[in-house]
């Protein structure tokens, strides 16, 4: 146990004191490196379904959602991105609730059948939300996030003054960190057993007094969430979004993560982003078979290991690992 | 019709394997392509060319299943792992069409010329051409797995694997049989509808979509339930561009689908559950 806690202490200075201070300087792998974070995110609000044993490919409309959250907010009413960021995720999270309560009732590929209309179904909401959402064109010109003070004192210093590169390194190293540890004590409490009750038998669960309903609403709601706060930070440091932003591929390629890096472990999907990602970007000399590639590579990995990139580790202990 | 066709190839799959085929939009456009390239082309007969899409589309399908979602679902731990490798497939299809066929769109000339007048509406020729082919495949799929031997192994492992396979049906070949019919109906919906839509790479997954948003309606599985939620998805598109043109029509058709779904989830001729 101690030897774990250490491990990820030494993980945790690795990905947030050595990497940034070694690549300061390059543009590219910082920013590959963000996205990887936050791609993680996403992925680990997945995972939670997972946990629920409900597939879910509707991760999208929840980012769009959360990232159009914070467009509306901070561009037209100039509310801080400090208070964007929690709102996108209540917003993501609500929605998921209200959509949730009713499709959760759907099990199997029934359910990931309908999260993935989901996906188009929010493309196609801020499509046409007109004036609101702004169509085909998109929310541009979104500020930066601008400084934080407490009692005279400079908490965060406004992104424009920094490197904004490292600047959002470290807001996506801090929200993964944050989600990680937020996913991992939640697989370790009672929390967590009651949703491995929900995969494994929903009658049974509920048979012992489980509030089933309830329970795996708040899962949903809670992946949600994480899906909402990643659209509002993609959103911010890309300074636009679009109703293309996240679609029907970015659902399917979050459930991928969340597979390839093995879906009995806690830190499965960010392990499964940030190689696949990762990996993607290098294949990137390839140009137009780069996908190709990919594609195969992935194949061949799912027939290797279908049980998950973590299965490789033995003995495997469900949610043990700390960091990426 | 043509919606018939997709709905039927993805449900004989997911029966018969309990796989949701990512691949089938990807599928129906490589279909679509060889279609393009032997007819519209090398300027072969439509139906030489027909046929050679459905033997192509049905081979990948057949190849699909015997490399890689067999070994799957026998060392996978989880069922859903058979999606992740759909999806990959689907992934691989895509980027190998767009290699291969380059981006541009592809379309062929109508295959007959004419109009004919059904009620006072006017309809193409070629339209009804492929209208009736569509239904005569149709329902040439639905004899066979209804009153031939092959058929009926299908239904039985449809049912239930084990019982089948303790009957004496040999579950690999025909599980080989049942995807690789479902690709080849892929294949032939895309060959047919090349004369209308033209296809382009990037059409495989709104295909796809709407392939999954048809046996919802319907319920997965089930074949006369695909054919019926075919003709609810077709219905409801055209009455709803003729009503409201525009993406709006779509939104409409998801959040009515979400909405039926909610009473009656598991489609309109469904098992529980798939």
């Amino acid at each position: 146990m101690r030897l774990r806690v250490a491990a990820a202490l030494v993980g945790l200075a690795l990905y947030l004191v050595v990497v940034p201070f070694v690549f300061r300087e390059s543009r590219y792998l910082l920013g590959i490196l963000t996205t990887a974070s936050v791609l993680s995110l996403i992925s680990l609000g997945v995972w939670l379904t997972f946990a629920i044993g409900r597939i879910n490919i509707g991760q999208a409309a929840f980012a769009l959602v959360g990232g159009y959250t914070t467009a509306i907010l901070s561009v037209k009413l100039g509310v801080s991105f400090w208070l964007c960021l929690p709102a996108s995720g209540l917003a993501a999270a609500l929605v998921g609730a209200v959509i949730g309560w009713p499709i959760l009732r759907l099990k199997g590929v029934y359910f990931a059948m309908i999260t993935l209309t989901l996906s188009e179904a929010a493309r196609l909401a801020a499509l046409n939300g007109g004036t609101i959402t702004q169509g085909a064109t998109g929310i541009l010109n979104i500020p930066l996030p601008g400084e934080v003070t407490f009692a005279g004192v400079v908490l965060v210093p406004a992104f424009r003054a920094l490197n904004v590169h490292l600047a959002f390194y470290y807001l996506a190293a801090i929200l993964l960190v944050l989600g990680l540890f937020t996913v991992t004590r939640i697989a370790s409490c009672r929390l967590g057993w009651i949703f491995r009750s929900l995969r494994q038998d929903e009658a049974l669960a509920a048979s012992i007094g489980v509030n089933v309903a309830k329970y795996r609403v708040l899962a949903f709601a809670l992946g949600c969430f994480f899906a909402g706060i990643a659209g509002a930070f993609f959103t911010v440091s890309q300074q636009s979004i679009y109703p293309s932003s996240f679609g029907v591929p970015d659902s399917v390629y979050f459930m991928l993560y969340c597979f390839l890096g093995g879906l009995s472990y806690v830190s499965g999907p960010v392990v499964g982003a940030f190689v696949l990602f990762l990996g993607f970007e290098l294949l990137h000399g390839l140009r137009e078979y780069q996908m190709l590639t990919y594609a195969a590579i992935m194949i061949t990995m799912m027939l290797w290991l279908p049980n998950g990139l973590l299965s490789l580790r033995l003995p495997a202990r469900p949610g043990m690992k700390a960091d990426a | 019709m043509n919606y018939a066709l997709i709905a039927l190839g993805i449900t004989l799959i997911f029966a018969i394997m309990g796989v949701l085929n990512f691949a089938h939009g990807q599928m129906y456009v490589l279909g679509g392509f060889v279609t393009y390239y032997v007819y519209g082309v090398f300027g072969l007969n439509y139906f030489v060319a027909l046929a050679a899409s459905a033997v192509t589309v049905a081979c990948v399908g057949l190849v699909f299943e015997r490399f890689l979602f067999r070994r799957v679902l026998r060392i996978t731990t989880r069922e859903e792992s058979t999606m992740l490798l759909a999806a990959g497939t689907a992934l691989l299809l895509d980027s190998l069409s767009l290699a291969l066929f380059g981006e541009k769109q592809r379309g062929v000339a109508p295959v007959v010329a004419g109009v004919y007048e059904v009620f006072g509406a006017f309809v193409p020729a070629s339209r009804a051409l492929i209208f009736v082919l569509a239904g005569g495949l149709v329902s040439a799929l639905l004899l066979f797995i209804q009153y031939t031997r092959p058929g009926r192994a299908l239904r039985a492992i449809a049912q239930d694997k084990e019982t089948a396979a303790l009957q004496g049906v040999d579950i690999d070949r025909y599980s080989a049989l049942g995807f690789a019919l479902g690709a080849a109906l892929a294949g032939l919906a895309g060959g047919l509808l090349v004369t209308v839509f033209a296809v382009n790479a990037g059409a495989g997954t709104p295909i796809s979509i709407k392939a999954f948003i048809m046996i919802m309606i319907g319920g997965a599985g089930v074949v006369s339930g695909a054919i019926l939620g075919a003709f609810v998805l077709g219905f409801s598109e055209a009455l709803g561009y003729f009503f409201i043109p525009g993406s709006t029509t779509y939104l409409m058709i998801l959040v009515g689908l979400i909405v039926f779904l909610i009473f009656r989830p598991q489609g309109i001729m469904g098992k529980p559950w798939g």
